[in-house]
């Protein structure tokens, strides 16, 4: 508790005349006021503390942003098998691709190519953390933001020369896989992130929102 | 005789500073006159706000009989579950059609088109509360009476001609004005009121609580936190008043050093 | 232990051969010797600056959410208090510090008329007082029409009206000032900014010149007496004096956490105050076709506006009730020229003196009643108060009591020179 003496009770030599008797220099405080004052510094730090935390809520997303960032609902009925929908959560990108079996076949094929064909890295949901990536099999919900610094890929789904159908960030030239796996060697470090998601029935998907029940 | 001289000048000092400082509060004390249209006597509005049966009751009738005109454009739907409602009972009951949980509780007509064909745009309801008053909006609401000389049929005892028509007279009925000669110190006076008319959906002691219910969910929307509010104060003067008792002992540790 | 000590030690040392550390603590804290015998008048200095430092705080988080348009500005107050979490706390203790703000300051400048704190050598210190208050009541006036609603409007209307009335150039100048022919969104704009930066920067620095001044003539005390004139001949420390660290730090922690417990009585149970802190009609968006039916300023400012609604109308103009009211204002910086008393304190002041302060207390505190009740009330008088009846009675009160306002300070060289005052005693009793 002794600071500096400079700091602490005022350094006065003489008490004569003076109507206080201050501390002598680098005297102890008495062990009375060294505990008040302990206690009146906690006492008061509690209440700054309770003080300061509803401002340092405020910084937190507030209704109007969280109503925003609700969960969204997709039909997923209407697409196509090989086809891909764009939805919108939180402002950003998710698609919706249904895969045809051809496409499945190639997540396999692409292994040896990956960074972390395993999904290791918790880029999903643990429920969307096997070979597919995805609840159903044929149905993968990515988040559309490539994860090198943000830029939506474009979706090259069809298959092409040396190219089996994926995803390519036109802002570094990241190329993923048609699970959303980077591949070994690029900008991105780790594959696209999988939103959390459930489904409510056999055609409706709820995106950011995975709690049990209804 | 100095010291008691000196004496009667503290006192004197205490005493000036004492009736000054009542003084200003005592400017503050008296609540300050409301607008209300007219000197007509309020009635006084149930409000409770820890009542969650009667606001929910009151946030259906809000929904249902006010919302086709006036917007809550500040509330949301889901602020609703501090009532006691849940999500989905708020879908169910209160939500219409395609509105988000989420979502304020706005009104399809825009402001302009209202303004057009109403000559004035119905007020947003969010804090109409805070601003009227319960009190008035309470008396307002039971003093409509059926008046064939007004161009909706509808006139107020507490806002004569009123361009609202009874927003509540399927729940009331056609309540009529009663007019009545008095003697009252030598002079006649004209005593109006409102008896029952031709009945609605509700009787009168249903009715009265009906309007109680929706006016105390008007000030709950003014104020949605005010529970809460209430809630902490009443933590935080118990936490102050244990940290006064720690900064005086410690003052009086501090000054044991002063000689007086 | 000693080792952390040893380090900070070291570390106050390093500062201090770089920046007056040591001595600035010194000659403000620990060395600044205060008078013995403050009375509970003196705790309202350091409340002010406590409530400057919410009001600085609480403004800067109500700017990151607040808009500053006539659009989206009566909302964006109700989004703060509504969608943000902890926004409402936020907003009412900005609200509450407002009229709390005045009310500390009302009583930190009583306690100088009572003590006599504007005599020499405090005239300088009086002064920059009297500009803080002014720009507060500046500062006050401009964040009162961010709300954006019916009272902030019809309030910015009336008072930015008064400039008309100044000859000649009044109505280009009160155009000027709205940037319209109305208050509109572009008075909004400039008076968001000059609320939130260009006057809060002026009283933080005559905040800081205020302070200056008093650690350099030193605190005046109930006695009115200069404890400078009676100092320890060794150690050359006033006899009566006390170091304001610790001795009135820890006294002034009692004072603010009574004020505490009096600000958040308000803020939590009933922050409109029963209408004064809050007007009912400012939860009304603001509407430029249709004028509340009874507006009144906030009343802080009422018993000025009572005032200038006492001035009757001279040569077709309204100027001369303007002219009134600023002058209620201006005529405290001449204070400390005016009292030709021999003793500061009120405690040895004569009888003259003490009648005079409290006529003009009650003329400032009836006049305040007068402004803040709406010219209906006014009429209604005989049923609130049966001595004075009627609008035209409310009306020479007002008057009578402005005058009893000036007359205080323009007849005080007189009457505080004949006063009969006491001794006043050599030492602090």
């Amino acid at each position: 508790m002794s600071k500096s003496p400079s700091m602490t009770a005022p350094v006065v030599g003489n008490t004569s005349g003076g109507s206080f008797t201050p501390a002598a220099p680098g005297a102890e405080m008495p062990q009375r006021r060294k505990l008040l004052l302990a206690a009146t510094s906690a006492v008061g730090a509690a209440g700054a503390a309770a003080a300061a935390a509803p401002f340092l809520a405020s910084w937190f997303p507030s209704e109007r942003a969280k109503a925003a960032g609700a969960p969204v609902d997709v039909d997923v009925s209407a697409i196509e098998p090989g086809m891909l929908l764009r939805a919108e959560w939180r402002g950003q990108p998710v698609w919706v691709v249904r895969r045809t079996p051809e496409m499945l076949a190639t997540l396999d094929a692409v292994k040896p190519k990956l960074a972390d064909p395993e999904s290791k890295a918790p880029q999903q949901p643990d429920y969307a953390a096997n070979a597919t990536r995805s609840i159903k099999p044929e149905m993968l919900v990515l988040l559309g933001i490539c994860t090198h610094l943000g830029c939506s890929p474009t979706d090259r789904l069809a298959p092409a020369e040396g190219w089996a159908g994926g995803f390519y960030c036109p802002c570094h030239g990241s190329v993923f896989d048609l699970a959303g796996r980077v591949f070994a060697g690029m900008p991105a470090p780790t594959n696209l992130v999988v939103p959390p998601y459930k489904y409510l029935n056999d055609t409706r998907l709820r995106i950011g929102d995975d709690s049990k029940g209804a | 005789m100095m010291k008691t001289a000196m004496t009667r000048n503290r006192a004197f000092a205490a005493l000036f500073s004492l009736g000054a400082m009542f003084a200003v509060f005592a400017t503050a004390v008296p609540t300050q006159a409301v607008a209300a249209g007219s000197n007509f006597p309020l009635q006084r509005a149930p409000v409770n706000l820890q009542d969650a049966v009667s606001l929910q009751r009151g946030a259906q009738l809000f929904v249902n009989y006010c919302m086709g005109c006036h917007s809550a454009n500040y509330m949301r739907f889901n602020r609703l579950t501090d009532l006691g409602l849940t999500e989905e009972q708020i879908k169910e009951y209160l939500l219409f059609g395609t509105d988000k949980v989420g979502s304020p509780m706005t009104i399809a007509m825009r402001p302009a088109d209202a303004a057009e064909w109403m000559g004035k745009a119905p007020p947003d309801m969010t804090v109409i509360a805070r601003s009227k008053r319960p009190n008035y909006i309470y008396t307002l609401l039971k003093s409509y009476y059926v008046d064939e000389s007004r161009a909706l049929g509808w006139n107020n005892l507490a806002y004569p001609n009123i361009g609202m028509p009874h927003p509540l007279w399927q729940l009331q009925g056609a309540p009529q004005l009663k007019v009545e000669e008095k003697q009252s110190h030598g002079h006649a006076v004209q005593v109006k009121s409102i008896v029952a008319g031709e009945p609605g959906l509700m009787t009168a002691v249903e009715y009265d609580r009906a309007v109680g219910d929706l006016v105390n969910y008007l000030v709950y929307m003014g104020e949605p936190w005010k529970v809460k509010s209430t809630r902490i104060g009443i933590i935080v003067m118990f936490f102050l008043s244990i940290l006064l008792v720690f900064v005086y002992l410690l003052k009086l540790e501090f000054w044991r050093d002063i000689k007086h | 232990m000693s080792r952390i000590v040893a380090a900070g030690q070291g570390l106050v040392d390093w500062v201090d051969e770089r920046f007056p550390l040591v001595s600035t603590w010194k000659y403000h804290m620990s060395e600044y010797y205060a008078p013995k015998n403050f009375n509970f008048w003196y705790y309202f200095g350091s409340l002010a600056m406590i409530v400057l430092v919410l009001q600085i705080v609480t403004g800067i988080f109500l700017t990151m959410n607040y808009k500053p348009d006539a659009l989206t500005a009566f909302g964006s107050v109700e989004y703060i208090m509504r969608d943000v979490s902890g926004g409402w706390f936020i907003r009412y203790m900005h609200s509450t510090g407002a009229s709390m703000f005045f009310v500390v300051v009302y009583l930190h400048m009583m306690r100088a008329l009572l003590y006599g704190s504007y005599r020499k050598p405090r005239e300088l210190l009086w002064i920059f007082g009297c500009m803080i208050y002014l720009a507060l009541m500046a500062e006050a006036f401009m964040g009162y029409l961010l709300p954006w609603g019916q009272m902030s409007y019809w309030g910015a209307q009336v008072i930015v009206n008064l400039f008309s009335s100044v000859p000649f150039i009044g109505p280009e100048l009160s155009v000027w000032i709205r940037g319209d022919f109305l208050v509109s969104d572009a008075t909004l704009n400039r008076f968001f900014a000059l609320h939130v930066i260009a006057l809060p920067l002026v009283l933080v620095g005559l905040v800081f010149l205020h302070l200056v001044a008093l650690h350099e003539v030193g605190s005046n005390n109930p006695d009115g007496i200069e404890i400078k004139k009676n100092k320890d001949p060794v150690t050359g420390k006033p006899v009566d004096g006390i170091p304001f660290f610790p001795y009135y730090i820890v006294k002034d922690l009692i004072g603010i956490v009574v004020f505490f417990m009096v600000f958040f009585a308000i803020l939590f149970f009933g922050p409109e105050m029963g209408g004064y802190f809050l007007e009912y009609n400012n939860f009304l968006p603001a509407d430029p076709l249709q004028t509340p039916a009874h507006i009144a300023p906030v009343w802080y400012f009422t018993p000025f506006y009572a005032m200038l609604r006492a001035v009757p109308a001279m040569f077709g103009s309204q100027f001369a009730g303007v002219a009134v009211m600023g002058a209620g204002v201006i005529i405290l910086f001449f204070l400390p020229w005016l009292d030709r008393s021999p003793v500061k304190s009120i405690r040895y002041k004569g009888p003259i003196f003490r009648s005079a302060l409290a006529i003009f207390v009650v003329s400032f505190l009836v006049l305040g009643y007068l402004g803040v009740a709406t010219t209906d009330v006014w009429g209604k008088m005989p049923e609130i108060l049966p001595i004075i009846g009627g609008i035209e009675v409310a009306t020479i009160v007002s008057r009578v009591l402005t005058i009893a306002y000036f007359a205080f300070f323009l007849a005080m060289p007189w009457y505080s020179r004949i006063d009969k005052c006491k001794p006043e005693p050599e030492r602090l009793t």
